[in-house]
């Protein structure tokens, strides 16, 4: 970048309790997503540090930080990111893969997670037969099947109509409930009211964090 | 674990067949041409090997010549004659000397005749182990024998166009033929692969034709043969021959041209030692097209990488450890290229033994074939160049940043 460099995220200084569900806004440039890439240990800071879980994530070698994203996190993206010539069932058990689950035991494992967001009859079709709502249901089945203890999701209604987008947010809504820190990137302030906790951001800082407007069920 | 990679590869090949295919059908090709090269230059080695193994490849022949050193009284330009001395000294020599013979030519200018018909052919005389050194074939009766050398037989042996010209289709073993004044009988009739040529000649016991030609104990050539001698002995025994003819003959043995030996082994080691070249020659090519096919491998993986940079950085997300990616590309790498490398060993081979059951001996080629050793270096060679292809694209995958990688459409 040479001589301007730009501070992507300034002094952020967040503590987020197990089992909140969180909405982070802010405009493009504004460092959120820079701050999910961090939380999900896929990019780390250059200064400063993030707890994940009581498990420091600073100076992690590549194997650690791959380690503990298949341990602690599960990711939901806006265009899915499924791999196009697997099944929807072996898409949801890749990750048990990595923990090196047997491929008749991890299949078993991701149907139970494929009923769960209702898609148990497209087990065997590949991610180019499901629609868009499906495969974020895919996706979603995915981030949770390693029971992760953060589910980050950059702005997984992105891609989807008002009715689809209802329904996904109906899931992350289920999956908090269940006790699992959601934490979500969004620009839309609908979809950002429908969780517990709102944090704005605007040039790489936090400008406020408020409880949301709207009551939780 | 294994199974779980493997099942891994496969859908991936599976997803770009026309990709595997390609990969496949390249490194099957080098391989293919390598062993089939490998395997003819051996056929026509072994063609050529069993050729001079018909002609006595083992033979020394020593002619005559003239000083071209002064040696102790002996002046420049003298010539060297031999007598049955010369043939009795190299006969006692050591114990490389297997089958010896002298030759005597009694003269161009002599005149064979029967009942009527006559002509001119090359008379050699001649001891018994000329059998051997020349590959003539006796079709009726028998060759010169060491009683007709004892007793100074008159006996000849003809060749076949000799006989077919003075006798047509009547018997010839027995009847008398005229060689100049004296009267032979025919005691055999013999073939010679050497060409016509060599059927237009007849032989004499050396010991008549000296007697009744007047050349008292001369004799032209000496031609013997080293038995299982290896080819430094008969170079030995082939220095040893030329010394014996300098001590007895008075020239010195540095004089190459006092006498000359021909060695057919020299012939052969030239023969051999070209093939040892097109064989180098043939393994460099060969290789050389192996060598593109692994380069073809390794450059379908960058592809293959630069197209799955997107998958690659989901599943870095979803947890997969640099190794585990270099493992799934360098695999991948090998079992394509350890797949078409065992396909084209197979063809190759299957060709090679095809080839080796039809084509009938002949004088290029025999035995085409490939050894144990060839097959299992080439199947090593492929393992590692597979291995090696796979390594650089799989360790840019490993590296590939996730985040990078999920935004590439």
């Amino acid at each position: 970048m040479g001589e301007n460099r730009v501070r992507a995220l300034d002094s952020v200084s967040l503590a987020i309790q197990r089992g909140e569900f969180v909405a982070v806004q802010g405009s493009s440039g504004s460092g959120k997503s820079t701050l999910l890439n961090i939380l999900g240990i896929l990019d780390s800071a250059d200064s400063g540090s993030y707890t994940l879980d009581d498990t420091r994530m600073d100076n992690l070698s590549h194997r650690q930080a791959a380690q503990y994203r298949n341990q602690f996190i599960g990711f939901v993206f806006q265009t899915f990111n499924l791999i196009h010539h697997k099944s929807a069932v072996e898409n949801v058990a890749l990750p048990l893969y990595y923990q090196g689950v047997t491929r008749r035991k991890r299949n078993a494992i991701a149907m139970q997670y494929l009923e769960r967001v209702g898609l148990a009859d497209r087990a065997s079709h590949k991610p180019s037969e499901l629609s868009g709502g499906q495969s974020q249901r895919v996706a979603i089945a995915r981030a949770l099947i390693t029971k992760p203890a953060l589910i980050l999701a950059d702005e997984p209604t992105g891609a989807l109509d008002s009715q689809t987008s209802e329904q996904i947010m109906q899931l992350f809504k289920e999956v908090n409930r269940e006790g699992r820190t959601v934490l979500m990137v969004t620009h839309e302030e609908d979809i950002a009211q429908r969780t517990k906790r709102v944090i704005h951001m605007r040039d790489g800082m936090v400008i406020s964090d408020t409880a949301s407007a709207e009551p939780v069920s | 674990m294994g199974i779980d990679l493997l099942q891994e590869i496969a859908q991936t090949l599976r997803t770009h067949k026309t990709r595997t295919a390609l990969a496949v059908l390249t490194v099957a090709w080098g391989v293919f041409m390598l062993v089939l090269l490998l395997g003819a230059g051996r056929g026509i080695q072994n063609g050529v090997e069993l050729q001079f193994r018909d002609d006595a490849v083992n033979s020394i022949r020593v002619y005559r010549g003239k000083t071209t050193i002064a040696h102790e009284g002996l002046p420049r330009g003298s010539r060297i004659r031999f007598d049955n001395e010369d043939y009795e000294r190299v006969r006692s020599q050591g114990s490389e000397v297997d089958r010896i013979t002298s030759r005597y030519y009694p003269g161009g200018s002599l005149t064979t005749s029967y009942n009527g018909q006559s002509s001119a052919y090359d008379i050699r005389a001649v001891h018994p182990d000329h059998l051997y050194l020349e590959k003539t074939l006796i079709t009726q009766g028998r060759f010169i024998n060491q009683i007709d050398l004892d007793n100074k037989r008159k006996v000849c042996v003809i060749g076949r166009r000799v006989k077919e010209v003075l006798f047509g289709d009547a018997t010839a073993l027995g009847e008398y033929i005229q060689i100049g004044d004296i009267a032979y009988r025919v005691v055999g009739i013999f073939r010679d692969d050497g060409g016509q040529r060599e059927e237009e000649t007849i032989y004499l016991p050396v010991t008549t034709a000296q007697l009744v030609y007047g050349a008292a104990q001369k004799i032209n050539q000496l031609l013997y043969t080293v038995g299982d001698a290896s080819y430094e002995q008969s170079k030995q025994s082939e220095e040893d021959t030329r010394q014996l003819f300098a001590d007895r003959h008075g020239f010195s043995a540095d004089d190459k041209r006092a006498i000359r030996i021909y060695n057919n082994l020299d012939e052969y080691k030239k023969i051999t030692d070209l093939f040892f070249w097109i064989r180098v020659f043939v393994a460099v090519v060969g290789a050389g097209t192996v060598l593109t096919g692994i380069l073809a491998v390794s450059n379908i993986m960058v592809i293959s990488v630069a197209e799955r940079r997107r998958e690659i950085g989901i599943r870095k997300a979803l947890g997969a450890t640099p190794a585990s990616i270099t493992r799934l590309i360098v695999v991948e790498s090998l079992i394509l290229t350890s797949a078409a490398g065992y396909l084209g060993l197979l063809l190759s081979v299957g060709l090679l033994e095809i080839l080796k059951r039809t084509v009938a001996e002949n004088d290029y080629m025999y035995q085409p074939d490939v050894s144990t050793a060839v097959v299992v270096s080439v199947t090593l060679l492929v393992v590692f160049a597979g291995t090696l292809a796979g390594y650089l694209p799989a360790r840019k995958a490993a590296l590939i940043n996730p985040v990078e990688a999920l935004q590439t459409k």
